[in-house]
């Protein structure tokens, strides 16, 4: 049989050629160098360097600190995200139901969007000094012997917290655009076959949000692992004990306080290659159960 | 009209070469130098520019001591380094053994013509930053010592006259001002004040190879009886509540003893100007305290801060402004002013004597105990360390001090987890150096 073929014309290449350009300059030869880098055992000058293939892998991964922060990573991501979603959920379906004043109520929710990690790990860092913070006073009159300097459950609920707060507006506002498109003849169909709210959630809202909520994973588990770096650099560096150090945390310290480049490039290439893992998996196994 | 706008472009740069050639040669400096130091820092710039008209110094404050050296190196591999770099104690390593990053200031201020005699400079303070040689390879620029400060109150309400010596004298006098409702001390620095000066405190030596001057091919020797009985000890006192831990940041530490939470702090001789204007009651200021069972005399400490490295990759005459700076900076007028807005000891001994003839140690004593402390008798490990990769052995340090403290390592096994990865650290350093 023979296909038919249709002229081709260049105009379409032009078009996305500026976003390809991007993609090449910004993310595949940083990356590029990243893997080069990682194969090179170089002095902080860039005087002298030598090829050392898998060195630098063998001396930083799978050692006690790289698992201690891969397995803090992996628990602080799936907690940062699990609960700023499902915060952000019960506030959007709240607050879509609210009537009176309900612009003033969702403004208000949003607004912790606009702040930078940084600052909001500084506030957190306030709020928890050991010495004039409300927090640290609170639960410790509470009962619980909160020492988040020392102790590093502690640490990794101050982290956690701090994220969480300021991922759940973020959130909040995908949320609630997604229950706002959810046709009312629909709710209103389920609202006569059930009367149950919870059930009605369950059965309609939630496979209905899907597609949004889909997304909002993806988003925060990638806010999870890159941005909430600010927020563990300003409140706990990485201690006690570098125990909330997050794997981007120790690429940072590694190879921008120590300058030892090759180590931190060999451990940012196993982390991209975590990520990508991370992402065929979810576009592979999780994308299938949602329906746009 | 391409003409045009050529010849108008060819006119304006021709106008910008010539003012550029009027102007008087930057010396571009970088430092970690922040707050009320910062002010210093340019009220010494604005000093300099004022004295003279061939060169023009512009300082740029940079961040933190570990992000002023990131930028520093980041801005050399770019080909845009200042001329002169602050590079902190632990930075030293990485800095010195990168052969051609930079030039010794002993021959840059030799050749340009400012004169350069080793003997000038305090005894604590020439070798720490010089090759194994002895040669200076960086000026030593901010430059402190741990010291001991004590609440005078506090010590009145527990009924103590003077402040310890010794740890000894400490054990027998936190009691008494947990009593008087106190928690006796806390530092801000557990790598350089227990850790380091430690070492130099005690006459101790800290690693192989002349504590790592003489080569990069060097073992850590931290795993030694007398830190690891300190370490239990300090252990023990923060569970008898005698020592008070706010967590890493220096600033949290010295808080709690502005606060009056804690009776006692060990911070940095270059703390004294802030707690002079922080601190609502009276403090004095004493030696680093040693172990009487360690030794009976102790030795001078280490000198910490930071020190002027001048980078290489620039010209002549702009080399000639650094070495015409750094003979402004190490004048005796301006360490004192130095020392004297700051805290911080000054450098060469014309300063130090300038200081005590003007009668500042008698006014204000506390400020000379630095100058006494860097000063006390030298042994054979008091001159100082070069370890590379330092800053993440200090990291080493901090993650396994706080395993001590949450009682999830025995000093023991902390220590033998400092030992072996430190030494993997300082592996990796010789093989990327050599």
């Amino acid at each position: 049989m023979k296909r038919v073929q249709f002229s081709h014309s260049p105009i379409p290449y032009l078009f996305i050629a500026p976003q390809i350009i991007i993609i090449c300059i910004f993310f595949l030869w940083p990356a590029a160098q990243a893997i080069y880098q990682s194969f090179l055992l170089e002095d902080a000058f860039g005087l002298s360097s030598q090829f050392v293939w898998f060195k630098n892998y063998k001396d930083t991964i799978l050692t006690d600190a790289w698992l201690q922060s891969a397995g803090f990573t992996l628990v602080f991501s799936f907690l940062v995200t699990f609960l700023s979603l499902a915060l952000a959920m019960l506030l959007a379906v709240k607050a879509n139901e609210v009537i009176q004043g309900a612009r003033t109520y969702k403004t208000l929710l949003m607004w912790a969007y606009a702040i930078a990690p940084p600052v909001a790990g500084l506030m957190g860092n306030l709020m928890f000094n050991p010495l004039i913070g409300d927090l640290y006073y609170f639960l410790n009159a509470m009962g619980w012997d909160f020492n988040h300097k020392l102790d590093s459950f502690d640490a990794g609920f101050v982290v956690i917290l701090i994220a969480v707060w300021k991922q759940v507006s973020v959130n909040f506002i995908f949320f609630l655009s997604g229950l706002q498109s959810i046709p009312k003849s629909v709710l209103e169909a389920a609202t006569i076959d059930c009367k149950s709210n919870l059930r009605r959630f369950w059965t309609m809202t939630f496979p209905l949000l899907a597609p949004t909520t889909f997304f909002l994973v993806v988003i925060n588990i990638t806010y999870a692992f890159f941005e909430t770096f600010g927020i563990i650099d300003t409140t706990t560096g990485g201690a006690p004990g570098g125990s909330t150090s997050t794997l981007v945390y120790k690429v940072f310290t590694d190879g921008f306080r120590g300058n030892d480049l090759g180590g931190s490039s060999a451990q940012s290439v196993v982390l991209m290659l975590m990520v990508l893992a991370l992402t065929v998996i979810q576009f592979r196994f999780i994308e299938r159960k949602v329906h746009y | 009209m391409l003409k045009r706008t050529l010849t108008a472009i060819g006119a304006f740069s021709c106008l910008a070469t010539i003012s550029v050639a009027n102007a008087a040669t930057e010396v571009q400096w970088w430092h970690a130098m922040g707050g009320r130091l910062g002010e210093v820092v340019d009220e010494i710039a604005v000093k300099y520019n004022a004295s003279q008209s061939e060169y023009k110094l512009v300082p740029t404050y940079k961040g933190g001591y570990e992000d002023t050296m990131t930028a520093g190196i980041a801005a050399f591999r770019a080909k845009q380094q200042p001329h002169i770099l602050q590079i902190f104690d632990a930075g030293a390593a990485t800095i010195i053994n990168a052969k051609g990053a930079t030039i010794a200031v002993a021959d840059l201020m030799a050749e340009h013509g400012a004169g350069f005699n080793k003997e000038d400079y305090l005894a604590g303070v020439r070798n720490f930053y010089a090759d194994s040689d002895g040669k200076m390879i960086g000026m030593p620029f901010n430059s402190s010592t741990p010291l001991l400060y004590y609440n005078k109150e506090a010590f009145k309400k527990a009924g103590i006259a003077t402040p310890p010596k010794t740890w000894e004298e400490f054990e027998a006098i936190a009691p008494k001002l947990k009593e008087a409702g106190y928690i006796a001390l806390a530092q801000s620095h557990s790598p350089w004040i227990f850790t380091e000066n430690f070492h130099s405190r005690h006459n101790l030596q800290m690693a192989t190879a002349n504590n790592g001057y003489d080569s990069t091919d060097v073992k850590i020797m931290y795993n030694n009886p007398e830190l690891k009985m300190h370490w239990g000890k300090v252990k023990e006192w923060l569970d008898k509540g005698w020592y008070g831990y706010y967590g890493r940041a220096w600033g949290d530490n010295q808080d709690a003893f502005i606060q009056k939470k804690t009776a006692m702090w060990l911070g940095s001789s270059g703390s004294f100007g802030g707690l002079t204007k922080s601190a609502e009651f009276e403090f004095g200021g004493s030696f680093l305290p040693y172990w009487k069972s360690i030794v009976d005399e102790p030795k001078g400490t280490f000198i910490g801060g930071a020190a002027l490295f001048a980078m290489s990759g620039h010209d002549d005459e702009e080399y000639k402004g650094v070495a015409d700076f750094m003979k402004f900076l190490t004048s005796p007028e301006m360490q004192y002013f130095w020392h004297k807005e700051t805290g911080y000891v000054p450098i060469t001994n014309a300063a130090y004597d300038l200081a005590k003839n003007d009668g500042y140690y008698e006014t204000t004593p506390d400020a000379e105990i630095g100058i006494l402390q860097l000063n006390q008798p030298g042994g054979d490990w008091t001159k100082g360390y070069r370890l590379g990769y330092y800053v993440q052995i200090r990291e080493v340090l901090y993650k396994h001090f706080d395993d001590i403290f949450a009682g999830k390592l025995s000093v023991d096994d902390a220590f033998a987890k400092i030992e072996e990865e430190s030494n993997d650290l300082l592996e990796r350093f010789n093989a990327t150096y050599n």
